[in-house]
């Protein structure tokens, strides 16, 4: 603290709302709190998978985490402050996580870690896998890679820091439990036939009455950019008579066929002007 | 004596304690400064904590490791062939890919509606790439290479995390300057520093392809003296005989493209070619419908 | 003929596997015929006499290691569903392998576990997967998934909410590649499917009550007999997991507790199921490398040379197989042991963290681990995935040099030439910190209190479960696949088979040390040889090809990983040109079959000794789950 001089503390990078010009007092505290909030985030010890490995590495001696305050690795969500989602998210593991999280105390963070965590990864297209955690609970930052390496992972740790760094007290939005009363928990999903999100009940009933009458569960009419070409799919199709749900299936019309050329060749002039503007450069 | 064995122990974390501190004194001071010290740290007779600062000092990666792709291009400045895909979309690299994670539009003509070795559209769902290297072991055109870039945090995976062709371009100067060996090795096996497809174009045109034992910069200095070349002979011809003026950037055909670039065609031309091609499909198609 | 039927068991135990095979016809005429399909090997068993035939090839034949029980569905093949066995002779040998087939609408298969205890999981995921009952099962339910799930995903007919096509590669990522998420094929932007007559009314969480209910929760105190002296206690269900920081990951234990002893304990698996298996027989033969990778992914380089060994058993069926070159071998055999150290770094150090010495031991360990791990980083591209092995092969050769190039991301370079740093880290760096590992921590009175005599498993327990690895071996049984069954260069390299006799942590734990020790032995060994090799090429044949084919057939190619015998059961069937995709792709993980006894090691001692006796197993969920 001792290099921390008053005029750095008059001296924000943030902007101050007009109301608020003046009132040094807030900024600089914003400042003192967010430099101590920062310093100290401490982890959840909770290891998903392989990305759990690189994680280890990272909080061991060779990239040391506790540089920035955070080797104080909490089993209990109760004392910790940043949950890193490290590695495959499975529908079976879903619940205890999101019963994890809405058991951390605010502020509290959340890092997805590598490509599982962040959309799914290469388990994406598996039937027990979540396609990505912040489907259920609000992530802050993402670290892409597969796994990420530890010093990846510092990179996203300190991007969450400037991301903390620019947390205003003044601002709600930023602070949100110092808002009115206890924050909302994430509803805890149940593992049903498949996994159901309690936040999609209605829609899931919306589609289960369309269902009783003849309607494929949950379908939907795909953009005209994702049709794929589907009978031939069909024909390359080993097992037959098994409906494929994810392939909407809509006779290839004139229509898009037009509207797949206009748009292929909008896509091209697009790459040739662009190439243009290169070549004079 | 009972309490030995622990007392043994201790004395190993003790040593491994003191350690880190005399390890400090030995390099004065200046551990941290002088890269030969990083590289006695990081080595196989490291002592001590051997920690890597890393904001501050990054330990850089070996040339074959592997993070998400990047297609390479050619440099921008490159006299013939400035940022032009060394991908021809022949889609090996999308079939390959254990996660499917390469999505590839095949470049297409818009009149005669062939296809044309370029992509018109490539993206990579970093959210879905494993960073096996699959696709960069695997092209022939050694035009997907894995990059080295680590850094790649971000607050929303929505906008950030689907690579189009644009992020992924990367000039070739880019990759000699992270995997200079290996990019040696693959342009031996190439048989020049130029891609296949124009090493191929070469050697019909009595063109020699610029040889690995030279340096890659020599490649762009080939292409300059013959663009300049070319210059040279066009002017020449255009002051012999009083004929047409020609374009005075006439290049050599780019490997991509057909003789003439599609853009520059009159308008009544590109009908014409147009009906025709729409001739001959009808015709393909009624012959396939008998 | 009736003079042969009176073998005597000294003989028939001996048997090479043909005569194993014509025991069994001679003895079972009606019940064994031979597996003729091309490419198959072995013989199946009608269902109704699959016990008694399982028994003799146990008790009779000396088949009594049950190496891996999995099934297979043939749809549109032949309709059918089937078991295949692999059991293998303790002493060494070949596999007895034995199929038991049925109908695939209603599949059930008497269950093998009075035979083999070590079928107990096993079967219990071929009922999760697949939906085959095993009557006789004592404790068939779900053990992948939860209870509730609909379908069995295995099956062929059963498709993903993300379904999108039968094989890889799908035709809409090229020519016509218009990128979109997956996420955008269901109205509820999620990988959900429900069934068509979901009734929400009726929904409430059963996932855990058959768990509960098998637990003993809720018992009337009034019902013990107690006495008068003693305090009337009531028995406690805990759960430790999934997360917990000494389960090694999302791994979960239902104990029953009397006090501080363990009456019952369930080990709850699943919570990292990331359907390994079907993704890879939806994946290409090449795909599936990088997914072995993330098996067990402490050891990455002993996944792939398990799958790569099994893949180039089915290639050998076919004319253009060509064995991998010698310099390859080298360079294989070079990779797995070092894997076989990082492993054993990481599961000392791990299972001393569970003990209560917390973190220091595992901290040393994973600094020692980081020099390794840096040659893989160079050799191979990653640090854990390494994805490393080809058919035929490896990817590339040993770099010249271990040289990082500084680029915009990184400033920091080093520079050592590729086998001085091996010599010198095998020659001094490991030998040097096993030997302060030994120092610091087998002498120490703690770990000796802690771990002597806990967890105890006997040898024949130890076989009955089918247990492999470090766990078998130090319950006095030398069982190693190198030399069981041996693969690559492992015949002509001198190294012991590790053994140790009490069975306990304290004897797996300097097992592991043993090992690593043997490991440091045959590296000594290999580096004359890649000095010799150098400048070899690395691969048979040509370049790697990108979209193999696979002659048609089955094959079960296993390795000695660090944590046990790792196997695939891979079966390519369909296309008469050979199949650009596997039909069945199985894992045999260690970790997975590893857990069948914890149960039992478990029952009797204290709570605070199942994180010790779990973590002395050594097992990573990835694998355990897959």
């Amino acid at each position: 603290m001792s290099q921390l001089n008053l005029q750095q503390l008059h001296d924000t990078e943030f902007p101050v709302p007009a109301d608020m010009q003046g009132n040094v007092a807030i900024t600089s505290l914003s400042r003192i709190y967010n430099w101590s909030r920062r310093s100290s985030m401490w982890p959840l010890l909770f290891g998903l998978a392989c990305c759990a490995i690189e994680m280890i590495a990272t909080a061991a001696s060779r990239y040391d985490l506790s540089r920035f305050g955070m080797e104080v690795m909490r089993a209990s969500p109760r004392q910790s402050d940043l949950m890193i989602v490290s590695g495959t998210v499975t529908k079976k593991m879903l619940v205890p996580i999101v019963r994890l999280y809405n058991q951390m105390p605010e502020p509290k963070y959340v890092l997805a870690m590598g490509a599982c965590a962040s959309g799914g990864g290469p388990f994406k297209e598996g039937y027990n896998v979540v396609s990505g955690i912040d489907q259920y609970i609000p992530v802050d930052v993402y670290v892409p890679g597969c796994p990420p390496t530890p010093q990846a992972l510092l990179n996203g740790l300190i991007a969450l820091q400037k991301k903390i760094d620019g947390q205003l007290l003044t601002n709600l939005d930023d602070v949100p439990w110092y808002g009115v009363g206890p924050s909302d928990a994430v509803p805890i999903p149940v593992l049903g036939p498949d996994i159901i999100d309690p936040r999609q009940m209605e829609l899931i009933r919306r589609q289960a009455e369309l269902a009783a009458q003849g309607q494929p569960f949950g379908m939907r009419e795909l953009p005209p950019a994702a049709i794929t070409d589907v009978e031939k799919a069909k024909a390359k199709m080993k097992v037959k008579g098994s409906a494929a749900p994810a392939i909407a299936a809509s006779g290839a019309s004139e229509d898009v066929d037009a509207a797949l050329a206009e748009m292929r060749n909008r896509k091209r002039q697009e790459a040739l002007a662009r190439k243009r503007a290169m070549m004079k450069q | 004596m009972y309490g030995m064995g622990i007392l043994k122990g201790l004395g190993v974390t003790f040593k491994h304690f003191i350690r880190t501190y005399l390890d400090d004194i030995k390099y004065a001071g200046r551990k941290y400064l002088r890269q030969e010290n990083f590289e006695a740290r990081q080595g196989l007779k490291a002592d001590g904590a051997f920690t890597v600062m890393y904001p501050e000092e990054k330990i850089a990666v070996p040339e074959r490791f592997r993070f998400v792709p990047f297609l390479v291009v050619e440099d921008p400045d490159h006299p013939e062939r400035p940022g032009e895909d060394w991908c021809t979309s022949c889609g090996i690299c999308a079939k390959v890919c254990p996660p499917q994670c390469i999505w590839i539009v095949r470049g297409e003509d818009p009149v005669t509606k062939r296809p044309v070795p370029q992509p018109e559209a490539f993206f990579i769902d970093i959210d879905i790439c494993m960073n096996c290297g699959y696709c960069a072991e695997f092209c022939p055109f050694d035009a997907i290479k894995m990059d080295h870039d680590y850094e790649l945090a971000s607050y929303d995976r929505t906008r950030n995390h689907i690579h189009d062709k644009e992020r992924l371009s990367k000039p070739f100067s880019y990759w000699m300057s992270i995997a200079p060996t290996t990019a040696r090795e693959e342009a031996a096996a190439r048989g020049g520093w130029e891609h296949p497809d124009v090493i191929k174009e070469f050697k019909k045109s009595n063109r020699t392809p610029t040889p690995v034992t030279e340096d890659w910069q020599q490649a762009k200095m080939n292409a300059a003296a013959f663009v300049e070349a070319q210059k040279a002979a066009a002017q020449a011809a255009a002051a012999a005989p009083p004929a047409a003026e020609t374009a005075p950037t006439v290049q050599s055909a780019p490997p991509a493209a057909e003789s003439t670039p599609s853009g520059e065609l009159s308008p009544e031309e590109r009908k014409r070619r147009r009906e025709e091609a729409l001739a001959r499909k009808k015709a393909k198609q009624e012959k396939a419908a008998e | 003929m009736t003079e042969e039927m009176t073998l005597v068991p000294e003989r028939a135990d001996t048997l090479p596997i043909e005569g194993a095979i014509d025991y069994l016809k001679r003895k079972f005429p009606d019940a064994v015929k031979d597996d003729t399909r091309q490419g198959y090997s072995g013989i199946i068993v009608d269902p109704a006499h699959l016990v008694e035939v399982a028994r003799t090839a146990c008790d009779e034949l000396g088949f009594n290691y049950l190496s891996s029980a999995t099934a297979v569905d043939y749809l549109g093949i032949d309709d059918s569903m089937e078991m295949v066995y692999h059991a293998y002779r303790i002493s060494g040998g070949g596999a007895l392998v034995f199929k038991a087939q049925t109908d695939r609408n209603k599949p059930e298969i008497p269950s093998l576990i009075e035979v083999y205890p070590g079928a107990d999981f096993q079967e219990r995921e071929a009922y999760d997967l697949y939906g085959i009952h095993f009557p006789g099962h004592p404790n068939l339910k779900r053990i992948l998934l939860w209870d509730g799930f609909d379908g069995h995903p295995m099956r062929k007919d059963w498709k993903e909410a993300y379904y999108e096509q039968e094989t890889k590669p799908f035709d809409s990522r090229w020519p016509k590649g218009y990128v979109r998420r997956a996420e955008e094929l269901n109205v509820f932007g999620k990988n959900v499917k429900y069934p068509a007559d979901l009734d929400l009314a009726k929904l409430s969480d059963m996932s855990e009550e058959a768990l509960y209910s098998g637990m003993g929760l809720g018992v009337d105190v009034s019902s013990f007999p107690a006495q008068a002296d003693e305090l009337q206690t009531d028995r406690l269900v805990v759960n430790l997991g999934p997360h917990h920081p000494s389960t090694h990951g999302v791994f979960r234990m239902v104990v029953t507790l009397e006090g501080e002893t363990i009456v019952a304990l369930e080990p709850v698996m699943g919570y990292l199921h990331r359907n390994h298996e079907k993704i890879g027989e939806r994946n290409a033969w090449n795909h599936n490398m990088p997914f072995t990778d993330r098996l067990d992914y402490i050891s990455s380089m002993s996944n792939n040379l398990g799958y790569a060994l099994a893949v180039e058993k089915l290639l050998a069926m076919g004319a253009r197989y060509q064995p991998p070159t010698y310099r390859a071998e080298v360079i294989r055999v070079l990779m797995v042991e070092l894997t076989r150290i990082v492993n054993h770094y990481w599961a000392i150090g791990f299972l001393l963290n569970d003990l209560g010495a917390f973190f220091t031991p595992a901290l040393y360990a994973i600094a020692e681990r980081e020099k390794i791990l840096d040659f893989f980083e160079a050799t191979a591209g990653s640090r854990m995935m390494c994805n490393y092995m080809r058919f035929q092969g490896v990817a590339k050769d040993l770099p010249e040099r271990i040289r990082s190039v500084a680029s915009h991301v990184n400033d920091k370079v080093r520079d050592f030439n590729t086998m001085d740093y091996l010599t010198e880290l095998i020659n001094e760096r490991i030998p040097r910190s096993v030997d302060e590992l030994d120092r610091y921590l087998t002498d120490s009175e703690i770990i000796k209190e802690r771990t002597i005599g806990v967890g105890y498993l006997s040898p024949d327990m130890a076989i009955a479960y089918s247990t492999s690895g470090p766990l078998l071996r130090a319950s006095g049984v030398p069982y190693d696949v190198r030399r069981a069954e041996p693969y690559s260069i492992y015949p002509e390299l001198d190294f012991d088979v590790c053994v140790r006799h009490n069975g306990d942590i304290y004897d797996r734990y300097l097992i592991r040390l043993d090992e690593m020790r043997e490991s440091i032995r045959i590296l000594k060994q290999i580096l004359p040889r890649l000095e010799k090799t150098q400048g070899e090429s690395v691969f048979a044949g040509n370049k790697a090809i990108y979209m193999p084919r696979v002659p048609i057939g089955e094959a079960y190619g296993r390795v000695e990983n660090p944590k046990g015998e790792l196997g695939y059961y891979l079966v390519s069937q369909g296309d008469p040109k050979g199949p650009q995709n596997p039909w069945r792709y199985h894992v045999r993980a260690p970790s997975f079959i590893n857990l069948t006894p914890l149960g039992a090691m478990c029952r009797g001692q204290k709570v605070a000794d199942v994180v010790a006796i779990l973590g002395s197993i050594d097992i990573v969920l990835g694998e355990t789950d897959r």
